[in-house]
């Protein structure tokens, strides 16, 4: 069994351990360091619901092994809130009920806490395109999309 | 645990890639961005006894003008290229095509090189290159050679590359002047790979006469697709809508796609006739505009 030594940040914090190289990001993030807040439904880069932030930019955590993240700097949904506030774009989708099961969600905030960093003032059309990478069985969209509009103009007004 | 157990290797050089290359031989696999080879891993539909990582790599990371073509280094991100204002200044065609490719999260991991090297028929990046007639540069220890991309793109999966060999760089010449092009696909959902798509390139001369004509088509063969006997027609005609619409016929008449759960072969074959239409008079609409 082969296994490397690898040293990562995630949500800010250091984080030291051994990990066998088959291993995913996703389940190392689930089950080495527990947070479950990370989800998986296919596991080949289709749903989304795996998107994390590594140095950034939102990536699919069950497309990387543990190893290639040796030296990141991760932003998992675990980080979004700041102790009991919610990161506006949670609140946008609580508001607007952005999500049923719950299941994709994580997916939807860590794609758009960077799509909305990057544009922060998109047209329907730009969201729509932006969340097209992120599968929901539940909502039907409609709902998403009026949450991901919400939080851009809350960000906007936060000056976040 | 989900992929085969692999012995995996992050070399910090190309040298040293490619000598964990010929050592291992037909057990290594090249992992890039990992978007196309973790699914087949995480499946166990590849099951590479080593695993040469090249994200720490990088000098194997560049886009820049190289004798009048654009080079891109294979372990260039298609985010990067996507947001290249060098890429949108110097290869239209690239730049429309890359935003094309999956979704942007799959673009920050995807790279150029992986794409190529996958060969994936329905991929958009194999029929830019060969719609520009451009060439991949391949190493092995101690040696370079250059694959025009008419001979790279072999079959199903599969090019040119042998088992020693790495990509390391993608060309795609600058176009002469007073030409034009355009990138135009079908997909179930934005992000999908396409059931049909087409590259074309258009010049034309001061009489606004066509003197070159390239259309590259995806997913209707287990290649990139030129078709050459419509390029041929155009030449020497104007850019009318009746030249197109012959072109068009050409294209839909020389092709003999496969049907899948997708698409039946004949709607392939009718699709990519009229996104051939369209495409070369976008593309030729593009030439007013000079560099875009
Ligand atoms: C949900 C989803 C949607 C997608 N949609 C599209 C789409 O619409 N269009 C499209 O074109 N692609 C699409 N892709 C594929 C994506 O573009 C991949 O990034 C690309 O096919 C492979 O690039 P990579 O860098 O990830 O390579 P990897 O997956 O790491 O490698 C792919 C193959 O190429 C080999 N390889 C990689 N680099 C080299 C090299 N330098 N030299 C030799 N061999 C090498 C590897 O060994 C492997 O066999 C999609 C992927 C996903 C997950
Ligand atoms: S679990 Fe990673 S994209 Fe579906
Ligand atoms: S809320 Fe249930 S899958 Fe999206």
């Amino acid at each position: 069994m082969s296994e490397r030594a690898i040293r990562l940040k995630v949500n800010g914090r250091e984080y030291q351990r051994t990990v066998e190289v088959r291993k995913t990001l996703a389940d190392f993030l689930r089950e080495d360091l527990e947070l479950t807040g990370t989800h998986l439904g296919c596991e080949h880069g289709v749903c989304g619901a795996c998107t994390i932030v590594m140095d950034g930019e939102a990536v699919r955590s069950c497309l990387l092994f543990a190893v290639q993240a040796d030296g990141a700097d991760l932003l998992t949904v675990e980080g979004l809130a700041e102790g009991e506030a919610l990161h506006p774009i949670q609140e946008a989708f609580w508001e607007h009920h952005g999500l049923q099961c719950g299941f994709c969600t994580p997916g939807f905030l860590m794609t758009l806490y960077c799509f909305l960093r990057d544009r922060p003032r998109p047209s329907e059309a730009e969201i729509r395109e932006a969340l097209a990478g992120n599968l929901c069985r539940c909502t039907g969209y409609q709902n998403i999309v009026l949450a991901a509009k919400a939080a851009a103009e809350k960000l906007a007004a936060t000056g976040r | 645990m989900k992929p085969p157990p692999f012995e995996y290797h992050a070399p910090p050089s190309l040298e040293e890639a490619l000598t964990l290359l010929r050592e291992h031989g037909d057990e290594a696999k090249a992992l890039a961005g990992g978007q196309s080879l973790v699914p087949l891993l995480n499946f166990r539909l590849a099951r590479p006894r080593h695993l040469i990582d090249l994200n720490r790599i990088p000098s194997l990371d560049y886009i820049r003008e190289d004798d009048g073509a654009l080079a891109v280094g294979a372990m260039t991100r298609q985010r990067a290229v996507e947001r290249s204002p060098l890429v949108r200044e110097r290869c239209p065609l690239l730049a429309e095509a890359m935003p094309l490719v999956g979704h942007f999260q799959i673009r920050n991991r995807g790279t150029v090189g992986g794409s190529l090297a996958h060969a994936d028929p329905a991929a958009e990046l194999p029929a830019v290159v060969t719609a520009l007639r451009g060439a991949l540069v391949a190493r092995r220890p101690g040696g370079q050679r250059v694959i025009p991309a008419e001979r790279f793109f072999v079959a199903y999966l599969t090019t040119a590359l042998e088992p020693d060999e790495l990509l390391v760089e993608a060309r795609f010449p600058a176009p002469p002047p007073r030409s034009g092009s355009a990138f135009l696909e079908v997909s179930r959902r934005h992000g999908d790979f396409a059931l049909v798509g087409v590259a074309a390139v258009v010049t034309l001369d001061e009489g606004g006469v066509l003197t070159h004509a390239a259309l590259a088509l995806t997913g209707v063969g287990p290649t990139p697709v030129l078709a050459e006997e419509a390029a041929r027609v155009l030449v020497g005609d104007r850019p009318t809508p009746q030249a197109f619409e012959a072109a068009a016929r050409k294209v839909s008449e020389g092709l003999r796609p496969d049907a899948d759960l997708h698409a039946s072969a004949e709607y392939r074959r009718h699709v990519a006739g009229v996104l051939a239409r369209r495409a070369l008079a976008r593309a030729v609409e593009q030439v007013g505009g000079g560099a875009r």
